[in-house]
């Protein structure tokens, strides 16, 4: 009797191998998405972030806009709603692989970033025409789109801005008449609102509540009340400013707030998320916050007693820059530069700044839009959409357009966080520590 | 040990000891995913004052937790068992062949546990995307990309572990086996394999749990339709609201197979690592 | 160069089996020069594809200068020689003081997690190593740490941690009383302790995994005579326990220690992308650098520092605990 062949062994081995790798690339075929066909009309992918209160609702809101979308153009669109703790880590992966989504949103705060890499679509001559030219959008918007004096690679979809919030019931009862116009109005009503209430030598009550270790509402607060004292963060020709007068001045107000004030309960300098602060109000811990827009939580939490102002100017009679009550937040979209189907990809961007589009999906997101047409219209005329409308107009600045944004906002938004923490644990943080800490993030910005 | 008074006392305590350190969190986990959320958002209660079962209902419709369960299952199964045959293959080579170049192999595949996770991160999604391009099979975003990525980082324990398992297993009865005309692939089969159980359950086991509880990779590696349950159980904090217990909830069914293989494992799993830890 | 071919002879009378067995392995040694490498191959194919192909990828992006702007078209981001590498490792810089803290506080929380978690390990493995009633339901409960995800335990510690509404605050404040006010665990320099906390709940398990399997190898026979010359609990355990499972725990605490090292997940998991500066790591910070801060060039440079240092602690690790002209399997 013979052995079996050697070769007849490795054959049957091989063949082995070979059937488990092909069904394994049959499985990767099956499971893989695809941007761009050859079917009539085609197909794009479109990333959305999340603006809904769950991923869940974005898709029915957004479906229903692709399918409004499909029925009139006959292109598909596949939808991916990325939650935000992903979002610049996709974005990333896309842009240096090369391989990626066709239209996608960005947090507006990143558009500079986003150009300077060179990956994104340039909304001018041609591909401006195609959704109705520069001039239907608010101009404060649009000005959110890109660097100053290059043409825009993102188009602004959601507008936003920040207001204070504040408990109607609260105020009622500490016999705050009306909401504080001035930093100085600001701070006494706060002092007044925290108390103890139940009677245990504890307070129990803070005028105030903010996410410590948010790094985007921190960086935020930074620029905003950094103007208010008359600095900025960047110079003029873009280089990293933190330790101006003004800048130190801004960010020693907002920590002190926890600080010397003493108005801000030392937990919230453990909250790194934004979205627990509409709870802190409904649960009766505190009474004001700055935010965007958190009429959603406000709304499944049955919760009607808030109200909103513009955020306190430090002085009252600031005009220009130093008269900035908020960035002008919101969500832009952008078309990859190297989608195999750019018209498709353009003629969807076009369909969701188109006016319908924008009054439909900003009334669902409880944002404004940033088509001027539709920014008019009267469903958009709530006195909080008034307000945040005039905010937008004549108080708000973009965050600083220059492509280090988006490092600035880690480095700064984590150096006012690390002051949260240090001064939560008992440590008395000085301007002079304020400044030092700006010092050391500016320090880390990439020479460039 | 021998088993003196004093020893037995020591145990008691010790166990009791140790049983307290672990089931504390799980018991918090537990406990918070029965609770409503309001309960779970105020000051910690041991004993929850209310109770209720909706968490588990709600789990599955605030999130795809089906298919990211599907998805993890179907990435981790496949890793696993193909991860457990190659380094079957190549202990088998390690073990009882002295071939040239087998030293190195080995010395590699070993130093590739100390790489740390972020070096190469970046660099082989890159590298896939440049696969893609050039060979045409998609590997981001796909099975195939997480697949092949947790077999690799399961091979240098598993191929390490089997090698002195196999080490230690006499040649007479391959010998034997070749003598009856199985030849060498054969005999690995029938001879060596069932003899080695409790090794290749060991091994088994560890690339299950080191692929069903991986993060960083899974994050760069997937989208929408492939997303795996380490990533997607983050969404339970989603913009508005962080649904504490029915992440709990999420957490307590996620653990649900590792732990059912575990327990079926388990007796398997000392045996199997004797020979290998001591060799 | 060549064997010659030998078929086994063709004879239907039983061969005496010595040279049967030549008879095979002469006819063997072509095959046998093939088959290890075939058998081998699918290892040694992905081990290249997943880990050192991208690991040199990896090395060769810290001589680049990769940041938003080039890495659209990062094949062609520009050389930068040892840029990078300054800026990562210039100790009054930043970025540079900031690593080497992580460094040593990494070496710090290693030894800690392996130390206590090690500890733990062989504590369990000693009292579980006998049969009696129960043990296997301990060996299974003991596991469990290991054998939850990460990203499902780290969150329920966190979740306990909670400075105001966590279990471990409300049960030192309300129920013990022996503090007024809950500190904080997420922030400052508790979130080390934390870390260590988590990490070695986590990790204990493995080893109490191995060194419960290299217990069983020891018979009983050897205690018996110990016991019988009088020797006590502790001294049987440091003069028979320890030495025998030398092997074992060398290569326990080498991979622990490697696996500590190396953390991601943990910290990620329980203090998001940046990590307090008390307690960040050295896998946190190269994230940092390259994901937060889009500056892959020096996160790189940082890894392949690290790189290095690993591999020059391991190499000095193994010759000290192996003797020479031992191999780390033998």
């Amino acid at each position: 009797m013979s052995a079996p062949s050697f070769k007849g062994k490795l054959g049957r081995f091989a063949a082995i191998t070979s059937i488990a790798a092909l069904s394994l690339s049959g499985l990767a075929a099956c499971s893989s998405g695809n941007s761009g066909s050859e079917e009539a009309g085609g197909t794009i992918t479109y990333w959305a972030s999340n603006q809904g209160s769950s991923i869940s609702q974005d898709e029915k809101v957004l479906g229903e806009s692709i399918k409004r979308f499909t029925d009139e153009t006959g292109i598909k669109v596949e939808l991916e709603v990325v939650p935000w703790a992903d979002l610049y880590n996709r974005i990333l992966t896309a842009v240096s692989s090369g391989e990626g989504p066709d239209v996608l949103n960005i947090g507006n705060t990143w558009a500079s970033t986003l150009q300077a890499s060179g990956a994104f679509v340039p909304w001018e001559g041609e591909a401006m025409e195609a959704v109705g030219g520069a001039d239907k959008f608010v101009p404060a918007a649009l000005a959110t789109g890109g660097t100053v004096g290059e043409a825009p690679t993102s188009l602004p979809l959601y507008s936003m801005a920040y207001g204070l919030y504040y408990n109607t019931k609260m105020f009622e009862e500490a016999g705050i008449k009306e909401a504080p116009a001035t930093w100085d109005e600001f701070l006494a009503d706060a002092k007044k609102l925290t108390k103890d209430t139940d009677g245990d030598k504890n307070i129990d009550q803070y005028g105030f509540t903010l996410a410590g270790q948010r790094v985007a509402n921190n960086a935020h607060a930074a620029f905003i009340l950094g103007m208010q004292n008359g600095g900025e963060l960047y110079t003029q020709d873009g280089k990293p400013d933190f330790t101006n007068d003004g800048v130190v001045a801004g960010v020693n107000d907002w920590v002190q707030l926890m600080g010397e004030e003493g108005v801000v309960s030392k937990s919230n300098a453990e909250i790194n998320d934004g979205s627990v602060l509409p709870g802190e109000l409904v649960d009766g811990n505190a009474a004001m916050f700055f935010d965007q827009a958190p009429g959603k939580s406000f709304k499944s939490a049955d919760f009607k007693d808030y109200a909103m102002a513009p955020i306190p100017l430090k002085n009252a009679d600031a005009t220009g820059t130093e008269a900035t009550k908020s960035l002008v937040a919101g969500i832009n979209v952008s078309v990859f530069d190297n989608s195999d189907n750019k018209d498709a990809a353009i003629k969807f961007v076009n369909h969701l700044v188109s006016v319908d589009e924008q009054k439909k999906l900003n009334a669902a997101y409880t944002s404004l839009p940033s088509v001027t047409e539709a920014f008019d219209d009267p469903a958009f005329d709530t006195p909080e959409s008034q307000a945040k409308k005039e905010i937008l107009n004549d108080y708000a600045a973009p965050m600083p357009l220059f492509p280090s944004e988006g490092q600035m906002e880690s480095l700064v938004g984590d150096a006012v966080g690390k002051l949260f923490a240090r001064i939560a644990q008992g440590e008395n943080v000085s301007e002079d520590d304020v400044r030092k800490a700006l010092e050391n993030a500016q320090k880390q910005m990439p020479a460039s | 040990m021998i088993e003196t008074r004093g020893f037995r006392i020591l145990r008691v305590f010790g166990l009791a000891f140790i049983t307290l350190i672990i089931v504390l969190p799980l018991y918090v986990v537990l406990t918070t995913s029965i609770k409503p959320l309001k309960d779970v958002r105020g000051a910690f209660e041991w004993i929850p004052s209310e109770i209720t079962l909706t968490p588990y209902l709600d789990i599955w419709t605030t999130v795809p937790l089906g298919k990211y369960f599907a998805n993890s299952l179907i990435v981790t199964v496949t890793a696993t068992i193909l991860s457990v045959t190659i380094a079957i293959l190549a202990a088998y080579a390690l073990s009882r062949f002295d071939f040239r170049g087998a030293r190195s192999f080995r010395l590699i595949v070993l130093s590739t546990q100390m790489f740390p996770g972020i070096l190469f991160l970046l660099p082989l999604f890159l590298i896939f995307t440049q696969l893609e391009r050039v060979v045409g099979i998609q590997l981001n975003g796909s099975y195939l990309g997480l697949i092949i990525t947790y077999m690799t980082f399961s091979l240098p324990f598993s191929i390490w572990m089997l090698t002195g398992f196999f080490a230690s297993m006499p040649k007479e009865l391959e010998e034997a086996a070749m003598v009856d005309g199985l030849g060498r692939l054969g005999a690995l089969v029938k001879v060596v394999l069932p003899v080695a159980r409790p090794g290749i359950i060991a091994v088994s086991v560890y690339c299950f749990i080191t692929s069903w509880s991986e993060v960083l990779f899974a994050s760069v590696l997937t989208n929408a339709d492939t997303r795996t349950l380490s990533i997607g159980l983050q969404a339970y904090a989603s913009q508005t609201d962080v649904y504490w217990n029915q992440m709990m909830a999420a957490s307590v069914v996620v653990s649900i197979p590792v732990l059912v293989g575990f327990l079926f494992a388990q007796r398997h799993l000392v045996a199997g690592l004797s020979s290998g830890a001591v060799k | 160069m060549s064997a010659p071919a030998q078929t086994p002879p063709r004879t239907s009378e039983p061969v005496p089996s010595r040279s049967a067995a030549r008879a095979i392995k002469r006819s063997s040694i072509k095959r046998d020069r093939f088959f290890p490498y075939a058998l081998s191959a699918p290892a040694a194919f992905l081990e290249l594809l997943i880990h050192i192909i991208p690991m040199l990828l990896g090395v060769w992006i810290a001589f680049l200068s990769l940041t938003q702007f080039s890495i659209a078209n990062w094949v062609k981001a520009p050389f930068v020689g040892l840029q990078n590498f300054i800026t990562a490792l210039d100790p009054n810089g930043p970025i540079g003081s900031q690593f080497f803290d992580a460094l040593g506080r990494t070496f710090i929380f290693t030894l800690l997690v392996v130390g206590i978690a090690w500890s733990l390990g062989i504590f369990a493995a000693v009292l579980l190593v006998s049969k009696f009633r129960s043990n296997g339901f301990f060996r299974t409960l003991f596991l469990v740490p290991y054998a939850l995800p990460s990203y499902v335990t780290t969150i329920a510690w966190a979740f306990m941690f909670n400075q105001r509404d966590g279990m471990v605050n409300r049960f030192l404040v309300d129920d013990l009383g022996i503090l007024d006010e809950g500190p904080f665990w997420l922030l400052g320099e508790r979130s080390f302790f934390v870390m260590v906390v988590v990490a070695v709940w986590q990790f204990w398990p493995f080893a109490f995994l191995m060194l419960l399997a290299a217990l069983q190898s020891i018979p009983n026979e050897v205690y018996e005579a110990a016991s019988l010359d009088g020797a006590s609990l502790w001294k049987q355990f440091t003069r028979i326990t320890l030495p025998m499972i030398k092997h074992a725990n060398v290569v326990l605490l080498l991979m622990l220690g490697l696996w500590v090292f190396n953390q991601f997940d943990i910290p990620y998991l329980l203090f998001g992308p940046v990590s307090p500066e008390e307690s960040t790591l050295i896998s946190p910070l190269i994230y940092q650098q390259s994901f937060n801060n889009w500056n892959f060039g020096v996160g790189g440079a940082l890894s392949v520092v690290l790189l290095l240092a690993l591999l020059v602690v391991s190499a000095f690790y193994i010759r000290l605990v192996m003797p020479k002209g031992k191999s780390i399997d033998d």
